[in-house]
This record gives structure tokens, C-alpha cells and sequence, in this order.
């Protein structure tokens, strides 16, 4: 607790800059040593080499892709803690998560992901948006937010029993380590094609998010005193809602599931903006696509034969951090 | 005129009747008391008045238009709403707190402008929480923080206050200030009306009292004519003393009426 907020010009006058040069050396990692320079400069005269292949096809849609899915994350985690005043929500408790990840593994267990690129995104998509209607119908109605809470937990639920149905009666172990695989969350392999898929829903689901800054604020005092601020709670709840499923449903689409960006990049924030919700969601945006950027960094240091799981890395130093988190803001938090 | 009027007001919830024919009016320049047992329906009817839930039947007016037909934006600029109990569920700075007052004036991207910081500024001299400005207001004691709560309506600069129980728990001389406050606010063309457990403050600074009792209007009028000994005995089920004199009107309960069935 003693830290002190800083001002946003500051916050952001330091974060970016951390964010470009994460990207910088994102694209500067990988099996060869590439140089930066001749890449651009070869891509600038339009010529195809090695170097601005490697560049352009491989490193950067990948690195992009990591900084759009861990700024989704990190926005989407910031708005459904302000929503739910809540700092343990995060992104996954709606139901989104586990309904796009069945989508991309019905693909998989058909053994269909092969025929063409966009099946599985498309796949994943799909399933996103059949847990997104579920949530619409549910949080249309008005109803509490524990409901929604609860039928989200019941959405991942059967989410996830579906995909352990998938796994038990999966073809062959290789099926089945695809699968595992996927699900276990990763960026390798990404072209710009997964990048155009997934950003348009990225976008939008960003944009409302963002809208709903001025509620979440209004929200601090609680829902009834939000209301007579001039806020159609159920409505802006709605509008937050979706923008969490469409940007979060894109993101596992293409990249499976990534946990604790969004639990653990508003807790890291939080302090810096003096507890603001609606200052929380640029920062925590641009804060998880850095933390997401170095994760994959480490990811792909440590793979010299057989990469390990950005999924994998983010849980294992999350997870902990996460358990800190409890421990010490028991006493700050009510 | 009226600044605010309730015609023929019933409220339902699942078929339950909360509210039923209720008439209520609050004029310009007055502070209004709502009193009357728990359960009666005085958090209902206030949540109804500022339109924050709409009636079942029945009709509220701010300055003469139906509540429904003033958009959502400039009822928020033109009322206030105290709820029970109001409190922070972030860590926030008192100030802050106090800025978010302003936000049925700003777009969905605008930021707190320096007029806005000047009407902060003069809702806390009002309320006189200047001097804890820089706190968090979590950690205030329970009368600082309903001073911030109601700094937070006057950066608003509404007309009309509501306020729903603002010194239950609270201490003597906080109950005192903050009924000052409201009183101070209750001038010229502005008013407010709030809900009150202790009938000897709804006496010493209301103008008039609203009784209700099992969602019905039990009676209205003058403080000497609603605070009468049947009328308490009847709706609170307690006799007691009420004590009037040029220091003002005293109520104080003796002992519960046996055979009386809240």
C-alpha cells in the first residue's frame, strides 16, 4: 500500500516505450539469428529474402498476436474486476473461454483442422459464440450478477466436459496430444492469417470495454447509486459483457487458453492508478500485451527441442503471484 | 409549484404489494422527512421518487414532468441520491470519490476538467471535508465517510436530495452536521427529503413528515401533527413521550405496546 498513484502522462510515458522495446526484442528472438535492419530494409525494396521472410511471415505476426492477446486479456480482466468489484474475476469466469476452446477441439477431434487454416479459429469462433448467446440470453433478462457469475461456472463446465469426452475417445495419442497441446495456449506457428481473423473481434470487443470505463467508475459507489448517476446498468453490463466474450473468444480461438494475464496484470496496476477502474483498463491493456511479449520471449529461449506452452509459462509464474495476491491484499480488499 | 410529486403510487415486486397508494409532494425550498417502522416502504418509495425503479401504478413528477419523459443524463444532473448505507468498494482518495460526482456532466471519454475540480473543491468546503481530502476513504470513521458521500451529491449540484437513513450510526454530532448540511441545502429553489429513524431530528429539522406504515401513507403534515403520541403508538407500537418546547420537539420511547402486531 505504499505506493503512490502516479499520473497517467507518467504511466503511460513509461509503459509504452517498455512495450516497443519488448517488441523489438520479441522479433529480435528465434532458432536463427536474423538481421533486423536488412529485414526492413529488404522489405522496404520489396525484396523477398530470408530475412524479411523470417521477419515478416514468422516473428512479427507472431509477436503481434501475443501483444493483441495479452492486452485482450488484461483489458478484459480489468473490466469484469471493476463489473463485479471483485479482484479475483478474470476472463475465463463467464463461460468464453472454455466454450471457444470446445469449438477449436470438436475441430481437432474430427480431424478436420488440416484441411484448411481458418477451421480452427473458425471452429473456436463458433464455440464463443454459442457460450456469448447463452450469456446474452442470460444477463438480457436482467438478472443478478451472481447468476452470471454462476451460470459461467456452469458454462466452463460443460465446456470442459465436452472436451474431456473429446480427449477420452480421441482416435489416436497423437489426436489427443494435439489437442492437449492446443489447449495447454501458444502463439508459435501463427501467421498473419490467425492475426486477421482474430483482430477485428479483438477491436471491437476493445471498444466497448473502453465505453464502459465511465460506468465501471460510476460503479465504485454500487449498482444502485451507478443507476441514479444516469446509468442503464443492465444495458452497459451487457455492452461490457460482450465486448469481454468477442475479444476473448477470438483470443483462445487462435492461441488456446492463456490464464492469469487477466487476474494478475489489474492487481499489478491497480495501485499505479490509484484504484481508478476506468484508468485500470488502458493501462492494464498495454500492461498485459508487455507481460505476454516477455512470457513468450522466455518461452522461446527455453525451447531449444520441443517448445514449452506459453500457457504453461504464464500459469507457472502466475499462479504463484496469485497466491501472494491473496495473502497479502486479504487485509486491503473487503 | 412542486418541485417533486407522487400521484396514486403503487409498487409491486413479484406480486407483492410494497407500496400502495401513495401521494407525496415536496415543494421548493423544504426538507421532507420520511419516517415510519422498518419494512414500511420508505426505501421503496424513495428508490421510485428518484426513478431509479419505476412505479407500478401511479405517476412521479419532477418539475412537472413525468420522470420518465427527463432523460437519464439530466435527472442525474437535477438529483441526488444518498442510498443507505453508501460506501466506496475501491480504495479510493476521498477526492476522487468526490470527482466521481460529476460524471452525469462528462462524456463517455471525458476526464475531470478544472471547472470540474473548482465544484469539488467548494462540495467540500460545503461539507467541510477538506482536511481529509488526500485520505483513503476506506479507512474513514463512519461519519467522515457520509460526509464524503453527500460531498459526492453536492459536486453534482443537484436540486433536489435524496437521502436514504444518512446518520443512522452515526454519533451526535455527526447526526447534527449532516442534517445541517441538508438543511442548508433545503433553500430557495432547491430541496430535500430523507429518510429518518430518529423522530426527534425529523422534528428538529423537517418541515414535514411523510408517516408510512405497511406500505400505506399513515398520515402527513406538520411535525405536531404527524409526531403525536396515538399516531406513534399506532404505527410504531410503542407509547411514548414527546416533550415540546422552545428548544425544540423531543420524542422519546417508553416501553412496546403489548398487544401491538408489526
Amino acid at each position: 500500500m505504499n505506493i503512490k498513484a502516479i499520473e497517467a502522462s507518467v504511466l503511460y510515458g513509461i509503459l509504452l516505450p517498455v512495450l516497443l522495446l519488448v517488441l523489438v526484442m520479441a522479433v529480435n528472438v528465434g532458432p536463427v539469428d536474423i538481421d533486423l535492419g536488412k529485414a526492413i530494409q529488404d522489405w522496404l525494396n520489396d525484396q523477398t529474402t530470408i530475412e524479411s521472410l523470417i521477419l515478416f511471415d514468422i516473428r512479427l505476426p507472431r509477436s503481434l498476436l501475443a501483444m493483441l492477446i495479452g492486452a485482450t486479456l488484461g483489458l478484459a480482466g480489468a473490466s469484469l474486476q471493476g463489473l463485479l468489484r471483485n479482484p479475483l474475476a478474470e476472463p475465463g469466469i463467464i463461460g468464453v473461454s472454455n466454450g471457444a476452446a470446445l469449438g477449436a477441439v470438436i475441430v481437432f477431434y474430427y480431424g478436420i483442422a488440416g484441411i484448411a487454416w481458418f477451421l480452427l479459429p473458425l471452429g473456436g469462433l463458433i464455440g464463443a459464440l454459442v457460450a456469448m448467446i447463452i450469456i446474452f440470453l442470460l444477463v438480457g433478462q436482467n438478472r443478478s450478477i451472481i447468476t452470471l457469475i454462476l451460470a459461467g461456472i456452469a458454462i466452463n463446465a460443460i465446456g470442459g466436459a465436452f472436451i474431456a469426452l473429446a480427449l477420452n475417445f480421441a482416435e489416436s495419442p497423437y489426436a489427443m496430444q494435439e489437442i492437449v497441446f492446443w489447449l495447454l495456449g501458444s502463439v508459435s506457428n501463427r501467421s498473419v492469417n490467425e492475426l486477421y481473423i482474430a483482430m477485428p473481434f479483438m477491436l471491437v470487443g476493445w471498444g466497448m470495454m473502453l465505453y464502459c470505463g465511465r460506468f465501471l467508475n460510476a460503479l465504485t459507489l454500487g449498482e444502485e447509486t451507478a443507476k441514479s448517476m444516469g446509468f442503464n446498468v443492465a444495458r452497459m453490463r451487457l455492452v461490457l459483457i460482450l465486448g469481454v466474450t468477442a475479444s476473448v473468444g477470438a483470443a483462445v480461438s487462435v492461441a488456446g487458453n492463456i490464464g492469469f494475464i487477466g487476474l494478475v496484470v489489474p492487481h499489478l496496476i491497480r495501485p499505479f492508478v490509484a484504484y481508478e477502474p476506468r484508468r485500470l483498463l488502458l493501462s492494464s491493456a498495454i500492461t498485459g500485451a508487455i507481460l505476454l511479449l516477455i512470457a513468450d520471449i522466455v518461452v522461446q529461449i527455453l525451447s531449444d527441442n520441443g517448445e514449452m506452452k506459453l500457457g504453461v509459462i504464464t500459469a507457472l509464474v502466475g499462479a504463484p503471484f496469485f497466491l501472494f495476491l491473496i495473502l497479502k491484499s486479504r487485509n486491503v480488499l473487503q | 409549484m412542486s418541485l417533486l410529486s407522487g400521484h396514486g403510487i403503487d409498487y409491486l415486486i413479484d406480486s407483492i404489494q410494497i407500496l400502495e397508494a401513495i401521494d407525496i409532494r415536496v415543494d421548493a425550498g423544504e426538507l421532507v422527512g420520511l419516517i415510519g417502522p422498518n419494512g414500511a416502504g420508505k426505501s421503496s418509495l424513495l428508490r421510485l421518487l428518484t426513478g431509479v425503479e419505476a412505479c407500478t401504478q401511479g405517476e412521479v413528477r419532477f418539475d412537472d414532468q413525468p420522470l420518465g419523459q427527463i432523460s437519464a443524463a439530466l435527472r442525474a444532473q437535477r438529483m441526488g441520491y444518498l442510498v443507505q448505507g453508501a460506501m466506496a468498494y475501491w480504495p479510493f482518495r476521498v477526492e476522487k470519490v468526490i470527482e466521481l460526482g460529476r460524471i452525469p456532466y462528462q462524456k463517455w471519454w471525458q476526464q475531470v476538467s478544472s471547472d470540474d475540480q473548482k465544484i469539488v473543491e467548494e462540495a467540500m468546503t460545503k461539507t467541510e471535508t477538506l482536511a481529509y481530502r488526500n485520505r483513503i476513504v476506506t479507512t474513514l470513521s463512519g461519519g467522515e465517510q457520509t460526509l464524503v458521500m453527500l460531498a459526492r451529491i453536492f459536486a453534482t449540484q443537484p436540486d433536489l436530495i435524496f437521502a436514504d437513513e444518512p446518520v443512522a450510526a452515526l454519533d451526535p454530532y455527526h447526526q447534527l452536521h449532516v442534517m445541517e448540511i441538508l438543511r442548508s441545502h433545503a433553500t430557495a429553489k432547491r430541496a430535500a427529503i430523507v429518510v429518518l429513524h430518529d423522530l426527534s431530528l425529523a422534528a428538529r429539522f423537517c418541515d414535514r413528515l411523510y408517516l408510512l406504515n405497511h406500505g400505506r401513507l399513515h398520515c402527513s403534515g406538520s411535525v405536531s401533527e404527524v409526531l403525536t403520541r396515538e399516531n406513534i403508538a399506532e404505527v410504531y407500537g410503542v407509547d411514548s413521550h414527546i416533550v415540546c418546547n422552545e428548544k425544540g420537539v423531543s420524542v422519546t420511547s417508553l416501553s412496546r405496546i403489548s398487544d401491538h402486531h408489526p
